[in-house]
């Protein structure tokens, strides 16, 4: 007979973690900044973490970004530690872009693939030194990860809950960090990163950002992270910083014409209808496929949809008629025939047009981009307002603003 | 004397969902159930007074819900509450969470394995296509892969064409589905042992088989394709015990003109020149009917209601050869205060939900090499919940009835019938299973039934007791299922149709072989079906 | 290294085992430059003869009962060497029992099977088979000296059993042959492609589906309910003598991690009655010089085609140049180039420590590291002073196959224990004397016994350096028992633990099968699903091994349809 080994006490961290279930939605390193300055009270669940949608109004917050400079906790963003003489080797099996071009002190826009080349998800890939990196993304991969290293001496670890994150992204961002005393700020040109002293630690500054204006990212361990807060909202005060929510930061990426996993496009392991996933050529990502550099998960069979022309997708930006947005509206050609459907629409203030992102059926949006139509049910008042409206076919990002770009960074 | 247009052998669900689609579609129905009242293996019964057991079954979620939506059975007072999680209590002291919360469980199994944890979002997409892939054949007839006729080859090459449809690596997993063992198919994805035990239970029960036997994969999926509401793969509890189901359908029936006649034994079905033409009860009375239809397993209905005389050798051969060994008892106890987990903090979810002992997958299979034997197991494996915490309805308050559902119980201890001491020895391994995890539950206890395969049989007439009718396995599944020919509810005597859990798809209360089984019928009647939903969409 | 070599080779064949070797004969055939790398001092893996005792020498592999046809025929394996031994006459001799080939032949065997003209055929039913070659029996052993034995190609005789039995064994047979024979098909060709529906996918599964149709309606009904059953309860439904019951759930079992009530475990079955010898479905012959003779054969048949063999060659790497393999470097580090490389060996070494997790996609690694391959038998290699008895087993049946299962019931309790990493206190064996058939393999007077122990699970729990001692007495206490005198006999006793063979014949978790030969290992997912062709994801690399479809035995086949695959390939380039 069975008895119960008291013996065999299960570890005390283990057992210490059972009180989760008190707590669905965990606070980030920067909840008690984020509780005060919540006025809206509109969260909602990112990762398992409650974040928000908006602190204090959702139109005047993206307006934050476009004017002055916003603060943005990416706290709940999955984060990976990637570390060892391998280190390389593994991003660059597991990833698109060639890693090997990558230097130390640089950050991609990466993206990894199944086996049979369809996207797991998206993310930026950061070169902390030549055997250390940090990958960020939307999604999770541990499994995914671990398995990719079999036969690499690196060591991948999810560090998600102890590395906090902040994007300070807008026009005055550049003086908000040169105000909190980050010297040498300035050199950072768009996509390089450094480390800056921060009390008795490091904070990590990337010029890089999701709104296509001049903007940083900064990861600092979650100790840290409050002083860190501070520091910046001190010295952003005469420089307009605000913190802001989701809603705005969403408007921004959509105008500089990035997409997001499982908003625009499906990821590979969370499909159920496998119809719905998508490889990198059918998502926009097709620039990031090297058949040069080394075996990356996926080559071949991205390389075999190319030569037999078994792509079947492609995502394009859509400029609408009129000033309706046509979130999740299909696309047809010629007024009948459906070709796709509209993933994320706005009107855009900065580009004053209505714009959009839509997958498209091929050959609409590649080889056939005339005629198209966007069929907009507006929920007015208890009653669709069916509009069909002309859409054009444009390059993304629908904004282009020099100041994202330039050296040195503006100083206002 | 009367002529009922069809007469039904027995009151499960199955019989009543039957009779009830036939009365609604003007047939005159008589079920003939052999107990004081209905439900089959879905009753609610006070055997204690202030005590209400799921004597049987005890947890639903496989029901279709176009059954119920088409006998209106909410009207005849059915609900059913989604419980909220349950745990694996571990030797160590600790537990395994389930939580509904999607992040709140992978939090739990991210305490003993991160990749676990992650791992679970992948086989969850895998087994949601595969439960998508099979669910829309629950409502279907299965074709008969040895016959010419449009509607066969046309249903194959439905069949064809769903299986064409998906993927290479799809299809590779469909074959591992119907093939792998429970065990080995978790093996690919997780690495915790713990964890590995909470999945196989889906795959084990109502099984003769370990988790580590082939085709316990299947099995799971069979477990995960019920819904409660549209929550798919939800269980929930019968407000009122699993006895709310058939009584909301006897009152369905009732109500639509249907007549009900318990304590009706039969003994005889009434065959003349190959034709059903009504049933003989214990007592000798008979009853006359254009058709009648067994809700009672293959092997009861042909061994021993039919005369062997009747029907072709071929298939009296595949009848005996069918596999029904029973594997499972079941101990419900009433008790007079909760029982204390000191493993589960008091506030925790896992309690209004299923509880599990037996933390590893060897110790489940450990439990079966003992049914192999013709022993009860010795650790059984346990499947434990208490409706009272989410049900009011069942026992007063502070007051709890606990349903433990046990695994293995062989049909018959080394080749010899059950007595009463072996049953009383099978009950204390459940109780004191529990109380190593359970301080002072014995003191609670008020009452106890003990149903071992052989009270099973004896009650609600399942032949070795087996709850399924019949075993899941895949020469016994689909076509296949009773028996090869006869897959199509019908029987070789005209007029003589099968409903219970022994015909496609199976058991567990589905509701589904009693539906399609009125459908076959009213084709051969000619009758319209238009009452009868088709099976909700898969989108 | 050089284009000099570059030239040289258009194939290099890593493995020097029956199934490398029957690729590169077929290759080299074709007018390809072919070489062999063997990593032993000599080729035949398995299946080599080899002296484990002064004076004795024994096979792993001791039987040959699915060499394919088309092999032997593409091989002209006979012209090679091949003999296939011939049992000297019996003392007792006993008529010929038909004759000639096909189903013809069958039909007279199994007249002559009838009860009533049994008892002239104790001691054997002769087959016709290739030129009058014997089929060796199968003799289940009891304890109590009342042994039932199965004559000529899988028991076209049945003897020692009620009439009863033997009538109802001679339906079951006749059913399981006939069932075998539609799958049967397939082992010669690559697997149909899931989703792929080629032309020639398509014809090979209607021509199933129309011999499955052709059986009959009842008969189809059969086939399709019992295909992924368990042999236990199809044996329960049609015989009732234990022993019977107990050699066939034996036979289902051997070699893989399943027990007769395991559900599929009758695929074992089927997979046994898919093999032939001398065109018996089922025969099974003990070859004059061991298995090692057919090796022989096989290579001077590689040979003769122009194949070069280099042993004492490990490979250590695959060379992969932008996703093409290029050639292979040796453990010495010197590297051969080729066109082609085909990898006769396992399919998780070709691919992890060979080509290299890096080179290859994430979720392939998974799928390959899935790969279920704990070998579950022991070898058993005795030395004996001399032959020794078995319980009223007659002198002749004693060049047989010799089984210790009693029950079927036993088989799963043997099995029990191997499921948790332990071996049963009562193993299950089959025992062969291949000195018997062969003199040659003991010294004069002498005898070597040879025997695969069922269950004997890879990962045993304790580990195997305490395990082996006891594991070797329980197998001794089972042989004892069947044998009684058999202790005094032995002169040295070699076990090989599914660790050893590991070790021996490089064969990860010293599995025969090079990966379990279960339902969800076969065909399209046989070694992986989406790779089942012989192909790989890298180009130009192919496997020829027991990994892939159809396994292991000594066969020849997926050295067979590798070969075919790889000329197909050429073509269609």
């Amino acid at each position: 007979m069975m008895t119960v080994a008291t013996t065999m006490a299960a570890d005390d961290s283990r057992r210490a973690a059972q009180s989760h279930f008190r707590t669905l939605r965990l606070g980030t390193p920067f909840q008690p900044r984020l509780d005060a300055l919540a006025k809206t009270g509109d969260w909602y669940n990112w990762a398992g973490y409650r974040a928000p949608h908006s602190l204090w109004g959702e139109e005047l917050e993206y307006f934050a970004i476009r004017s002055q400079c916003a603060l943005f906790d990416i706290s709940p963003m999955t984060k990976y530690r990637i570390e060892g003489s391998d280190a390389e080797a593994f991003c660059n099996k597991v990833t698109l872009r060639d890693v090997t071009k990558l230097k130390p002190g640089r950050v991609h826009y990466t993206a990894w693939c199944d086996d049979e080349g369809f996207v797991l998800d998206d993310g930026t890939l950061f070169r902390l030194s030549a055997t250390r990196f940090r990958l960020c993304s939307q999604e999770r991969h541990l499994p995914w990860l671990l398995d990719s290293a079999i036969g690499f001496d690196v060591a991948v670890e999810e560090e998600t809950e102890s590395i906090a994150g902040l994007a300070l992204q807008g026009p005055t961002a550049f003086a908000c960090l040169r105000a909190a005393g980050f010297a040498g700020v300035e050199k950072l040109k768009v996509f390089d990163l450094a480390e800056f002293p921060h009390e008795n630690g490091t904070v990590t500054i990337s010029r890089t950002g999701f709104t296509g204006d001049l903007g940083y990212e900064l990861f600092i361990g979650r100790d840290l992270a409050l002083s860190l807060w501070d520091r910046l909202m001190e010295a952003g005060e005469l420089h307009g910083i605000r913190a802001i929510g989701y809603t705005a930061l969403n408007r921004a990426r959509l105008e500089a014409g990035l997409i997001v996993a499982n908003a625009d496009f499906v990821t590979a392991e969370h499909a159920i209808r496998s119809n719905r996933t998508r490889m990198p050529d059918e998502i926009g990502l097709g620039f990031m496929i090297d058949p040069a550099k080394a075996h990356f998960n996926g080559r071949r069979a991205i390389l075999e949809a190319r030569a037999r022309k078994k792509l079947r997708h492609v995502l394009v930006g859509l400029e609408i008629d009129g000033n309706v947005p046509a979130e999740h509206a299909i696309v047809y050609h010629r007024k009948n025939r459906e070709v796709g459907l509209v993933s994320a629409a706005m009107w855009s203030p900065m580009a004053k047009r209505n714009i959009a992102i839509a997958s498209l059926d091929l050959p609409y949006g590649d080889s056939v981009t005339d005629d198209l139509w966007v069929e907009i049910y507006a929920m007015c008042e208890l009653k669709y307002e069916r509009l069909m409206k002309r859409a054009k076919v444009v390059p993304r990002p629908f904004i282009k603003l020099d100041r994202r770009t330039a050296s040195p960074p503006a100083d206002f | 004397m009367k002529t009922w247009d069809a007469i039904v052998i027995g009151g499960g669900h199955n019989g009543l969902v039957n009779a009830c689609y036939l009365q609604r579609a003007g047939l005159d129905v008589l079920v003939v159930e052999k107990n004081d009242w209905v439900g089959g293996a879905a009753t609610s019964r006070e055997l204690t007074p202030g005590f209400l057991y799921s004597n049987c079954s005890y947890v639903c979620s496989l029901f279709r819900p176009e059954i119920m939506r088409d006998l209106e059975l909410p009207r005849f007072g059915l609900q059913v509450i989604a419980y909220e999680g349950g745990a694996v209590l571990t030797r160590d002291g600790d537990y395994l969470g389930n939580y509904r919360d999607h992040d709140a469980h992978r939090r739990e199994f991210a305490r003993f394995s991160k990749r676990d944890a992650e791992v679970y979002d992948r086989y969850a997409r895998d087994v949601t296509r595969q439960c998508r892939f099979i669910q829309p054949l629950l409502m279907r007839t299965a074709p008969d892969p040895a016959s010419w006729k449009p509607r066969d080859l046309g249903e194959l090459l439905y069949l064809g064409k769903k299986f064409a449809d998906l993927t290479p690596e799809e299809m590779a997993l469909t074959l591992r589905f119907w093939t792998m063992s429970i065990s080995d198919f978790l093996d690919e994805y997780f690495e915790t042992d713990v964890i590995k035990a909470n999945f196989s239970i889906s795959g084990i029960i109502g099984t003769a088989l370990g988790p580590m036997s082939p085709g316990t994969a299947y099995v799971l999926l069979h477990h995960y394709m019920g819904e409660v509401d549209g929550s798919v793969g939800a269980w929930g509890y019968a407000r009122g015990g699993m006895g709310a189901v058939t009584k909301a359908l006897a009152a369905s029936f009732q109500a639509s003109g249907g007549t009900i006649r318990t304590g009706a034994e039969v003994e005889k079905v009434l065959v003349k020149r190959g034709k059903a033409k009504g049933v003989v009860l214990a007592g000798g009375d008979e009853i006359f009917g254009k058709l009648v239809v067994s809700n009672a397993d293959v092997k009861r209905t042909f061994l021993k209601l039919v005369e062997e005389k009747e029907l072709p050798d071929t298939f009296l051969r595949r009848v005996r050869n069918f596999k029904i060994r029973g594997s499972s008892g079941k101990v419900n106890i009433a008790l007079d205060s909760m029982p204390e987990f000191p493993a589960l903090p008091k506030d925790s979810p896992c309690l209004r939900g299923d509880l599990h002992f037996t933390d590893s997958v060897e110790r489940m299979e450990r439990a079966y090499d003992d049914w192999k034997a013709g022993r009860w197991s010795a650790d059984p494996f346990l499947d434990v919940m208490i409706p009272t915490t989410l049900d009011p309805t069942m026992a007063a308050p502070g007051k709890h009835f606990m349903s433990c559902f046990v695994q293995y119980a062989p049909p018959k201890v080394e080749g010899r019938d059950w007595t009463d001491a072996d049953r009383d020895a099978f009950a204390e391994t459940v109780v004191s299973q529990i109380a190593d995890y359970s301080p002072g539950f014995r003191d609670r206890i008020v009452h106890m039934e003990v149903r071992t395969p052989r009270e099973i049989e004896a009650e609600v007439g399942l032949t070795e007791g087996n709850i399924f009718q019949g075993e899941l396995t895949f020469d016994q599944l689909l076509f296949n299922r009773p028996v090869p020919g006869y897959a199509q509810y019908r029987s070789p005597l005209s007029g003589l149709y099968m409903c219970g859990s022994s015909t496609h798809p199976g058991g567990g209360v589905m509701g589904a072989p009693g539906r399609n089984a009125a459908a076959e019928i009213l084709r051969d009647l000619a009758r319209p079906d238009h009452h009868m939903s088709a099976a909700h969409d898969v989108i | 290294m050089t284009s000099f070599d570059r030239a040289k080779w258009d194939v290099v064949v890593i493995g020097g085992g029956h199934n490398g070797l029957v690729c590169a004969a077929l290759l080299a055939k074709s007018g390809r430059r072919v070489l062999v790398l063997e990593a032993d001092a000599e080729v035949g893996g398995s299946a080599r003869t080899e002296e484990f005792f002064p004076g004795f020498r024994a096979s792993t592999a001791h039987l040959l009962n699915r060499l394919h046809s088309e092999v032997v025929r593409a091989l002209d394996l006979k012209r090679h060497g091949l003999e296939l031994s011939r049992r000297p006459p019996t003392p007792n001799p006993s008529p010929q029992g038909g004759g000639g080939l096909g189903g013809a032949a069958t039909t007279s065997l199994m007249e002559a099977a009838r009860p009533e003209s049994l008892s002239p055929l104790r001691g054997g039913v002769r087959s016709g088979g290739i030129s009058g070659s014997t089929f060796a029996p199968s003799v289940a052993l009891s304890k109590n000296g009342n042994p039932l034995t199965l004559h000529g190609a899988y028991g076209e005789a049945l003897a020692g059993a009620t009439p009863a039995e033997q009538s109802a064994w001679k339906d079951l047979r006749a059913q399981l042959l006939r069932y075998a024979a539609i799958l049967k098909p397939f082992l010669s060709r690559r697997p149909p492609q899931l989703g792929g529906g080629s032309f020639g996918d398509m014809a090979a599964l209607g021509q199933a589906a129309l011999a499955v149709k052709r059986l009959g309606r009842e008969d189809m009904r059969d086939f399709l309910r019992v295909l992924l059953m368990n042999v236990y309860d199809l044996l329960d439904e049609q015989l009732t003598d234990d022993r019977l019951k107990g050699l066939l759930a034996f036979d289902a079992v051997l070699g893989s991690h399943l027990g007769p009530r395991s559900p599929t475990s009758l695929l074992g079955l089927y997979y046994r009655l898919t093999g032939e010898s001398g065109g018996a479905p089922g025969a099974q012959i003990v070859p004059k010089g061991g298995l090692g003779a057919v090796v022989a054969a096989i290579r001077t048949a590689a040979e003769h085609a122009g194949v070069a063999i280099r042993t004492g060659a490990p490979v250590a790497k695959i060379v992969v140049e932008k996703g093409r393999a290029v050639g292979v470097a040796l453990a010495n580090g010197e590297e051969i180039r080729a066109g082609t490389v085909v990898s006769a060996i396992n399919p998780a070494t070709t691919f992890l420590a060979l080509v290299g997790a890096p080179l290859l996609d994430t979720g392939f690694v998974r799928k390959v590291k899935a790969i279920r391959m704990k070998g579950d038998v022991a070898k058993l290699n005795l030395a004996l002073d001399g032959v020794p008895g078995f319980a009223g087993v007659e002198a002749a049946d004693l060049r047989g196959r010799l089984v210790i299962a009693p029950s079927a019931d036993h088989v799963e309790s043997a099995f029990n224990p191997a499921k948790y990493g332990e071996f049963s206190p009562e193993p299950v064996m089959e025992i062969v004397l291949p000195s018997l058939t062969d003199p040659s393999l003991a010294p004069t007077g002498s005898c070597v016994l040879s025997a695969n122990v069922q269950y004997a699970p890879y990962a045993l729990k304790e580990g195997w350096e305490t395990g082996k001692p006891k594991l070797l007495a329980a197998v001794m206490a089972q042989l004892e028992a069947h044998a009684p005198d058999i202790g005094k006999l032995v002169r040295h006793a070699e076990l090989l633990t599914p660790a050893d063979i590991e070790a021996r014949y490089r064969m990860p978790g010293g599995h025969w099968h090079h990966g379990e030969l279960q339902a969800d290992q076969m065909l399209f997912s046989r070694p992986v699903s989406g790779w089942s062709g012989y192909d790989t994801p890298v180009e130009g690399l192919f496997l020829a091994g027991a990994g892939s479809h159809p396994g292991g035995g000594i066969s020849g086949a997926p050295g067979l349809n590798a070969a075919r695959r790889i000329l197909a390939e050429r073509r269609k380039a």
